[in-house]
This record gives structure tokens, sequence and C-alpha cells, in this order.
């Protein structure tokens, strides 16, 4: 798993951020030099055991455990993928019928101050619609945060074969 | 199971504890521990360090399970490979694999896991892979000369679907629900890379039922396996471990031998105990050999009886077992099976004979040419499946086992 935080006032950094990408050089030190102690809301958001259900076609969703290490809540608004043509924040609820489905989440994810937000297989979930190409067991998808500060969290999660998270599926197409 | 390896206080507690096993189900294991630690008059002020938390390193210069004090359940598996595997999609497998068994040793659920709760109690579980030649040839990677199927023996009655194949999986714990999720999360993400060729089961005596270090028996009685390297010495870091003429993606890791061992209960019961322990030169009541008192004692293969014959005969199976070649020696590591009963009578018992060498033809073979030729035990034994497996060394964490492959 690798992680990095980019901050989009200081492009350069986000620049060298897309470059070193891959490894964990950019997570400690991604503000400019001499920069004053003022921090993006990525650069105290890490995110424990993420992981991507596998799928050939059409869609999927994405998990972990988001943590916050800050004083402040930290919102995440939205997520992108290149292996998804649009992402969408998922919560589950129980409707009138006391029926479980599957609902955007209204003003997106709260991780609390030095708090965690869990994302799994029938509750919140990260979901991916209109998957650019199969999501194979084992290989790695890469996955952008933005968060309402306006910096971005980016992280990458394997795909592994899992049969339940099915909700997701069901839920969407009916919202459709 | 015999009294003096049962201890009576043992015996009571597992009475009580299953007295408030009912009331305490609802509470979960722990908590029914924690009962019966209660309610014992002399109970500790803290609970007795549970089994279940010991854990095994799983990175590191070689693989966990081969010097590891072996646990008590074990479950082999070796998976084919789906047609036209290439090395990329090995090692997506391998990585997912290597994930699965790092976090399940050391008591945490995998990615993905859909009964986490099954994975708090590894009880010391170690996975151990091991590379047939069909996986080192997708790999691209060379093959060392013994990675083949073993040379015929006129005892062998192999059975195909009990042998070979192209991954093997050891999955070892001394918990068996922990072998049975372990197996089952391994087995999840196997799926769409790999079919199972063979699953085959062990066991040996349960932790705490009798002295650590205790040699195993074996399903006939006899004490199984005296003769063993000791993890640490010179002779296991050169004979398991050893380079030999091993390729270089191989270096920390060795050979592995399974032989699947049918051993005939209902004809062993026709056999006296004295032909019993003639058969192998050592005594059934603690495996000293039959010249000797104590197990660990050197056997005089010159000894004669009154009548001028050898105390331990020239067709027992320690005496041909036993090489003067010193590098003739491998390491032991076996497992009891019990089977459903087949038409052949009402057992189905025998030995996962698994042995750990640098060079399975220059250290296992010579030494099953000797039983092959003779040894009075094959008269009751019989091999039914074989396997041979190259095991690679340990991985640093951040990387996969089988990264020295590529």
């Amino acid at each position: 798993m690798t992680f990095t935080t980019t901050t989009p006032h200081v492009l350069i950094v986000a620049a060298l951020a897309m470059f070193v990408f891959t490894g964990c050089a950019a997570t400690a030190d991604t503000t400019e030099p001499g920069a004053t102690a003022a921090t993006t809301a990525a650069e105290s958001l890490t995110i424990t055991d993420p992981w991507v259900k596998a799928a050939d076609t059409g869609m999927s969703a994405a998990f972990g455990t988001l943590e916050n290490t800050s004083d402040t809540d930290i919102n995440v608004v939205s997520a992108t993928s290149s292996s998804a043509t649009t992402m969408e924040l998922h919560e589950t609820v129980s409707d009138s019928a006391g029926v479980i489905v599957m609902q955007q989440k209204e003003g997106g994810f709260v991780v609390p101050a030095n708090g965690s937000y869990e994302l799994a297989p029938g509750a919140n979930h990260l979901m991916m619609m209109g998957l650019t190409a199969p999501l194979i067991a084992g290989v790695d998808a890469t996955f952008t945060l933005a968060l309402a500060d306006g910096s971005t969290f980016e992280f990458t999660a394997p795909a592994k074969d899992y049969s339940g998270a099915n909700e997701n599926y069901d839920d969407s197409e009916t919202n459709k | 199971m015999t009294d003096d390896e049962q201890p009576s206080a043992g015996r009571r507690l597992s009475r009580r504890h299953l007295l408030l096993g009912g009331a305490a189900a609802g509470i979960g294991a722990v908590g029914a521990v924690g009962i019966d630690a209660a309610t014992r008059p002399d109970a500790p002020a803290l609970a007795e360090p549970l089994n279940g938390t010991q854990t095994v390193p799983f990175y590191g210069v070689h693989q966990a399970g081969i010097d590891t004090v072996p646990q008590s359940n074990v479950a082999l598996i070796a998976l084919d490979l789906a047609e036209g595997t290439d090395a990329a999609t090995l090692r997506r497998l391998l990585k997912l694999l290597t994930s699965d068994a790092a976090r399940l040793s050391q008591g945490e659920a995998a990615l993905a896991d859909s009964e986490p709760e099954l994975a708090v109690a590894p009880a010391r579980l170690t996975v151990t892979f091991g590379f047939g030649p069909g996986l080192v040839a997708a790999a691209g990677g060379i093959r060392p000369a013994w990675l083949r199927p073993l040379p015929a023996f006129s005892v062998d009655r192999l059975d195909p679907a009990l042998g070979e194949g192209d991954l093997l999986m050891k999955i070892a714990s001394d918990d068996a629900l922990t072998v049975a999720h372990a197996t089952r999360m391994l087995l999840k993400d196997s799926r769409s890379f790999a079919t199972v060729r063979w699953v085959q089961s062990g066991f040996r005596r349960a932790p705490g039922s009798v002295k650590p270090h205790t040699t195993m028996r074996n399903v006939f009685g006899q004490v199984d396996g005296t003769v063993n390297f000791v993890p640490g010495t010179p002779d296991f870091d050169r004979l398991v471990w050893g380079a030999a003429n091993n390729p270089s993606w191989l270096r920390g890791g060795t050979g592995f031998v399974l032989r699947r061992i049918s051993m005939n209960l209902d004809k062993w019961d026709k056999l006296d105990r004295s032909g019993r322990e003639a058969s192998v030169g050592r005594t059934l009541h603690n495996g000293a050999p039959l010249t000797g008192t104590n197990e660990t004692d050197e056997p005089d293969f010159d000894a004669k009886t009154a009548i001028g014959f050898p105390v331990i005969a020239e067709f027992s199976h320690m005496r041909r077992a036993r090489s003067e070649n010193p590098d003739e020696r491998i390491l032991r590591r076996g497992y009891n099976y019990d089977e459903a009963p087949n038409t052949d009578g009402v057992s189905n018992s025998g030995q996962l004979f698994i042995s750990f060498q640098a060079d399975v033809d220059a250290q296992f073979v010579p030494i099953q040419r000797r039983i092959d030729e003779l040894d009075l035990l094959n008269v009751w034994i019989t091999p039914i499946g074989s396997a041979v497996f190259a095991i690679p060394p340990g991985c640093a964490a951040g990387s996969y086992i089988g990264d020295t492959l590529f």
C-alpha cells in the first residue's frame, strides 16, 4: 500500500508527487521548505487495510479504514480513480420498510478529529461505476479522495476476489 | 490416550470447563476460559496465557514452518495453476497469498476476510509455500535438478490424485479451526488462478498433552522420528538451508518431500509386541534402541543375541534408514492421518511423511532406495502418494514469497 498527499496550492510539490507516487518519499515532506506549520487535511489522513472488490466490468467498491490524526474533522467530498468512469461516496441505511438500501452520502464522509471512519462491505464505501478495465485479483487500483479544504489524498488498494458486497450493485441499479 | 500422558488434574479441569461451557457459550471462548479459571479454588489472579495468542514470525530469511516446533494440526494443499499462467499472473497470486499468510499468522484478519473473528487465535499458525516444476517453469526460473517426481520404487502404489502439483501450501497451527479458516482464505484468493489438486490433513498430539519436544508417535504406536536435526546447528544449516547445487533463487530455501504412507492397522494387529519392536529395532515403551534403555541412546548394531543373531535385525527399519554417509540425512516433520475407513477394513490410517532437505536426490533418495530394497516394515506400510516441491526462501516485509524467482 502506498499513499501520498498533495497540496494544490503548491503546484511544484503536486507535480513532484505525481512523479514519485509509487514510493513513500512524498508522504512526509510535501510542504514547501520554509512553509509555515499550516497543514492540509490530506497530511493528517491515512488509510489502513485498503482493498477493492475484483470485478470484470460494471461496478465495484473500495474499502478500508480512514484515520484522522489531526484535531479537526476531515471531510471527504468526492473520489476519483483511473479504474472507474465515475465514483460516489455511499452509505447504507434502513429505508422506511426496514430494507437496507444504499445511497449517496449527503455531504460526503466526515472522518472525525483523532478518529477513524470505516469503509466496509455492507456499510459506507467508495462506489466505483463504469470500470475502465477488468479489475482482476491482485492488481493495485489507485484512488484520489478530494477533501473539503481543497487538498487531495491518494492511495492504492489491491483487488481481491470477494463474493459479498452485492448490495452495492443492486441498489445502484435501482437508483439509476 | 494413556493415563501417563494425560494427568488426572487435566481431566478434572476439562470436565468442569465442559459443564460451564454451555452457560458460557454466549460469551465466546475467551469468556468461557475466564469463568473456568475463576471457579478454580486455586485460581491465579491473572488468566493463564492462551495457546491461541502465540505467534511465529512470518517475515525472515527462511520461511516459517520448517524450523518451527511442529504444530499439532496441518493441512497440505497442492494447487494446479490455470493453463497458460504467465509470470505476471503468478506474481499477483503470490502477493495475495503472502499478504494472507503474513496477516493471519500474526492474528490479524486477512484483507477481505469474511470471518475476521476466526483470525484472532493463530496458535502458532504458519503457512509455508512450495513450488513444483510447473510453477518454476511458468515463472521462467531455473529448476533445481531434483525438482521432479521421485524415481519409482517397488513398494510404491501411488495414486496420482494424491501427489505432485504446481503450488504447495503447508498450513499448520495448534488449532484446527485456525487451519480451516486459513485454508478457506488462501483458497478463496487462489480461486481465480488455480484449482485444488489435493488436500491432505494430519495431526500430532494437541499442545499440553505431552511434554514439549516429545518425539511424535505414529498410529502404530511407535516413537517416530527420534533422529532429527536441531534448528540452529551446523547440520541443520548445511543439510536443510544449505545451498547444495541449487539455483540462486532458492538460497535460503530448501527441498520438500511428501510421502503419504498408508499404515495397515488391521494387519499390524496380528503382530505381537516383540515382532513390532523387531520390525523397527526400537522398543514401543519409549523408543529406545533394542540395545539401549533411553530413546536417544546410540544403537549397537554389532550386539548379538545369546544364539548369535543381531539384536537389531538387518531387516529393521532403523538399520535400513540409517546411512554411513552423514550427508544422507533429512529433517523429518511428519504427521498422522486417520480417515474414514474404506473397503479394506475398519481403519484408513497412516502418515504424511514430510521431510526437508537441501538436495532431495542426494539426501532423501538414497534412504528411500535402501528402504525399498529391504525393510521389514514394508509388510505393513505402503506409499500411496508422493510429491516434491522446492521451498523458496522467506521474504522481507513489503515483499512476497517467491520474489527471488522473478
